[in-house]
């Protein structure tokens, strides 16, 4: 097949890591769901494989590439150590060259996911749009549904209130919190773009169950989005350009660890090390800086909180796939939730099974994202739980959606595990 | 590429979503995982019924188009690989355990039932089915029948024919065959179950079966030793057995395994060790303790330097992690694992070991083994290159010498993985021509087209064995 160029994102070495055992297709909800070879990671590698021997162009899998949640839980059922999330960001990265993001999506991205201004000017206009009457207008019209289709319809449903303009200032102009008691660690705290602009006050329920720890605060000027938005639509130079200027931002302080809430960042963050490894210039500083990164609730657990105050209700807990996947953070979240008095703590059946959030996956994925969200419901109304803990803002979304769907919004909060800690601090 | 009626046939019969043609589709059904196989097929169908299945072999042996039944596709030896094109057939979506017979104990379930998901289903009733091939949290029970897969409780369980009374199959002409049943005795003609199982897909396309079941053992206990020297290890197998212990599981891992594991996993081996053996009883609680206390003893006086015992379930996990890692270990070190099944009779497992590591040594290879020791099935594995094609060549050579001696230690070619394409070569030195005229007369009886998994079993040529010293 002459017409087919070399390809320049996908890496052999890294495609030959996967030695096709199919220990990964059990693990696979699409191929759960779809049941056929090219819906799994397996086929998907061999698909990659084929682009980057020249057997098949790259648009012949486009199909196959933008099926994939990227919930990355078929690195933990892995023998051989594949790490397909990389392996996926490649190839959405090929695929990018030849199938370039629409214009607006990549605007949106560069300019209002990509840089801090964008993301405070999308808080601010998250409040602007509820509280003006255009979300009223827009829901009566259908409008979302009509511009971004039912996948992005059901996720504006889910976006909780927006904090004003006035309450974000005063926290930026707070900037540091100081540890209660005797101050044990100095930490930095990444806020994220889709945490900032639509899930500011579990931010600081976040901050404030960090400070109760012992922890001073510091929300470190000149941070941005982790770029994991960017990596997973295959726009690598954007992602590459999140990392750097994080990486500069944080190393302005002499801070023990650099925290976060969102599973999905905490493991781009973590990532930065292996994205920037070939480049003589960063390689050194990026490991330095994942090597400082913890999610909220893997620092947490490793510190002491207050006597907690009881939580009536039953908790369960939803994984984030890349807390638990990428970043291998299981165990934690579990112990601290558990450690609530009060609370009846219930194992959600598969909750190690992406919800179908997937970062844009229920918006560009709409159908199959719903197949798998409904099959989680039933599990959930299985647990009879009250409250469904969640550690990553898409999850959250999802899960709110998902309730929704079931019709058991009378029954079931979904809430981030910062949020539900910090009801239980002492007042 | 198939002539358009055909595959309008074919849509016909699956619906279009279940027939499968793309670029994309074709290719993530080229392989299997065998290294260095790979053929498109020209389609692939993925049916959900029996009927289906029959209208499929229909069209198939009416058009000629081969016919390559496909499980999970994680076979070793290319057996699901369409090395000639035709059709694949995936089973996966057999997906029911049709029923749990307890007063009979025994199950009948459809061939895509995931093997560990079986076990979940039968052991939550206080039943039993013991093969346990390494794939099985991936693997399909079909795929274990056609492939006669056996797993790390062989000695003392046997393997998937010891438990397979019963089969369902498609013959290539598209008649549907029943053989056996739930019976314990059953002589009437010859045993069509047991040649079906272990068949690779050859002789017809298995789309349920029947298995006896066994009450599920109370309690199981394990322990590892640790011996300088892989002769004392082979001696205290020996020894065992001839106590007349049958142990659950009796594995072993050679040297080079040790270092790899522990380069992996950092569990506190000793990578100076010569061999270590994981032991393990099952059965009321007195006979486990008293088992495995006695083979801990044998180990010992047989010069293991380093015992332990699992008190707890976690303490076990640990002991089990050395074996457990092993392949993946093996499949980080290198980008291509080469994983074989020779197997000897037990008495010689030390004697084959040697012989393993002065082949590798001869052609400059890097092979470890771990196996099965109490049944003599070793996993010589070897980490390569496949772009390495000088390399390739002595690997190769190396597994050619090593298939030889295990022949002169009376051993086969193959224990749990089958012939398929990757061995097909080899079976004449194992079987003698006689054999090999007698195999083709009952696959002549069952496809005379050759419709079904050509290429495998039966190679176009056998390899020439080399005379060696």
């Amino acid at each position: 097949v002459s017409e087919i160029k070399p390809t320049t994102h996908l890496d052999e070495d890294l495609l030959l890591t996967c030695m096709r055992c199919g220990f990964c297709l059990p693990a696979c909800p699409t191929y759960r769901h779809r049941q056929v070879e090219s819906a799994s990671p397996r086929g998907r590698i061999a698909l990659m494989r084929a682009v980057q021997e020249e057997q098949l162009d790259i648009l012949d899998i486009q199909d196959q590439l933008d099926a994939c949640l990227g919930c990355r839980a078929c690195e933990s059922a892995c023998p051989a150590g594949v790490t397909y999330g990389a392996l996926l960001e490649q190839g959405r990265a090929e695929l990018a060259t030849k199938r370039p993001n629409p214009w607006a999506v990549r605007f949106a991205y560069k300019w209002f996911l990509g840089t801090p201004a964008g993301i405070r000017l999308s808080g601010q206009g998250l409040w602007f749009y509820q509280r003006s009457g255009l979300r009223a207008l827009a829901r009566k019209l259908g409008l979302v549904a009509k511009l971004g289709g039912q996948g992005l319809a059901g996720m504006e449903r889910a976006i909780p209130d927006a904090a004003s303009p006035a309450r974000r200032a005063a926290a930026r102009r707070r900037r540091v919190t100081p540890a209660v008691g005797e101050r044990k660690l100095k930490v930095a705290f990444f806020l994220g773009c889709l945490s900032d602009i639509a899930f500011f006050e579990t931010n600081q329920n976040a901050i404030a169950v960090l400070a109760a720890a012992g922890c001073e605060v510091d929300v470190t000027p000149g941070q941005g989005c982790c770029g994991a938005v960017h990596g997973h639509a295959g726009e690598h130079d954007m992602a590459l350009e999140q990392a750097k200027r994080n990486i500069v931002a944080f190393e302005r302080g002499d801070y023990d660890y650099i925290v976060n809430t969102a599973g999905g960042c905490g493991a781009a963050l973590k990532e930065y090390g292996r994205l920037l490894k070939d480049d003589p210039a960063w390689a050194q500083r990026a490991q330095a800086f994942s090597l400082r990164c913890r999610d909220f609730s893997e620092l947490v657990a490793t510190l002491e909180l207050p006597p907690l105050r009881p939580i009536a209700g039953t908790i369960t807990y939803q994984d984030s796939c890349h807390l638990r996947n990428g970043q291998k953070v299981i165990a934690q979240p579990r112990k601290l939730l558990q450690s609530i008095p009060g609370a009846r703590y219930v194992e959600l059946p598969e909750a190690d099974r992406c919800c179908g959030a997937a970062g844009t996956y229920a918006v560009s994925q709409a159908a199959m994202s719903d197949t798998i969200l409904d099959h989680k419901m039933n599990y959930v109304k299985g647990t009879q739980a009250t409250t469904v803990v969640v550690a990553n803002p898409p999850c959250q979304l999802e899960m709110i959606e998902g309730v929704e769907r079931a019709g058991l919004q009378e029954q079931v909060k979904v809430r981030h595990i910062a949020d539900v800690l910090a009801e239980a601090l002492p007042k | 590429m198939l002539k358009p009626e055909v595959l309008r046939e074919l849509k016909a019969i699956v619906g279009a979503n279940w027939c499968l043609d793309s670029k994309a589709d074709l290719m993530a059904y080229s392989f299997d995982a065998t290294p260095l196989y790979q053929h498109l097929p020209d389609a692939v169908v993925v049916p959900a019924s029996v009927e289906e299945v029959s209208a499929i072999m229909k069209v198939a042996y009416a058009n000629r188009l081969p016919i390559v039944p496909r499980g999970a596709g994680s076979n070793l030896s290319a057996g699901t690989v369409p090395t000639s094109g035709g059709i694949v057939v995936a089973l996966n979506r057999f997906d029911q355990v049709r029923e749990i017979d307890q007063e009979n104990m025994t199950a009948t379930f459809e061939s895509g039932v995931v093997t560990a998901r079986f076990h979940q289903q039968v052991e939550a009733l206080g039943l039993f089915y013991p093969p346990d091939p390494g794939s099985m949290t991936t693997s399909t029970l079909g795929g274990n029948v056609a492939e006669c897969a056996g797993g790390l409780r062989g000695l003392k369980y046997g393997v998937t024919k010891d438990y397979i009374i019963g089969i369902e199959a498609v013959l290539a002409d598209g008649r549907i065959l029943k053989m056996g049943g739930k019976n314990t005795k059953d002589v009437a003609g010859y045993d069509l179950v047991k040649l079906f199982v272990g068949s690779e897909g050859t002789l017809g396309l298995i789309t349920s079966a029947t298995a006896k079941l066994l009450p599920l053992p109370e309690t199981k206990r394990t322990a590892l030793a640790m011996f300088n020297h892989l002769t004392g290890a082979a001696r205290a197998v020996s020894r065992i057995i001839a106590a007349k212990i049958i142990p659950a599981t009796l594995e072993f891992l050679d040297n080079p395994t040790i270092r790899v594991v522990e380069d992996y996993a950092h569990i506190g081996l000793d990578t100076e060790a010569g061999a270590l053996l994981l032991m393990q009883q099952d059965g009321p609680e007195a006979i486990c303790e008293r088992d495995i206390a006695r083979m801990v003893a044998i180990c010992r006086e047989e010069g293991a330097f380093e015992t332990k015992l699992a008190g707890t379930a976690a303490e076990e996990a640990a002991l089990m992690a050395a074996r457990r890692s092993a392949l993946s270990a093996l499949a980080r070190k290198k980008p291509t694992t080469i994983l074989e099944d020779a197997t000897v009779p037990r008495k010689h497992l030390a004697e084959m070991v040697e012989q393993i590591n002065h082949i590798a040594a001869k052609y400059s290879v890097q092979i470890c083994t771990f196996g099965h020791a109490g049944d003599g099935n070793l996993h010589p594995t070897c980490l390569c290159d496949e772009r390495d094609h000088e390399e390739i060549n002595r690997v190769e050579g190396a597994f050619e010498e090593i298939f030889d001696a295990t022949l002169k230690l009376g051993g086969t070619i193959t224990g749990e993985h089958g012939v398929g394409e990757a061995k097909a070569g080899f079976l004449e030195w194992r079987v003698g021509a006689t054999g090999i005229e007698l195999m083709k007369g009952i696959k002549d009886a069952f496809d005379p087209h050759h419709l079904l998994n050509p290429g495998k079993m039966f190679a176009r040529e056998t390899r020439r064995r080399v005379v060696i010293r």
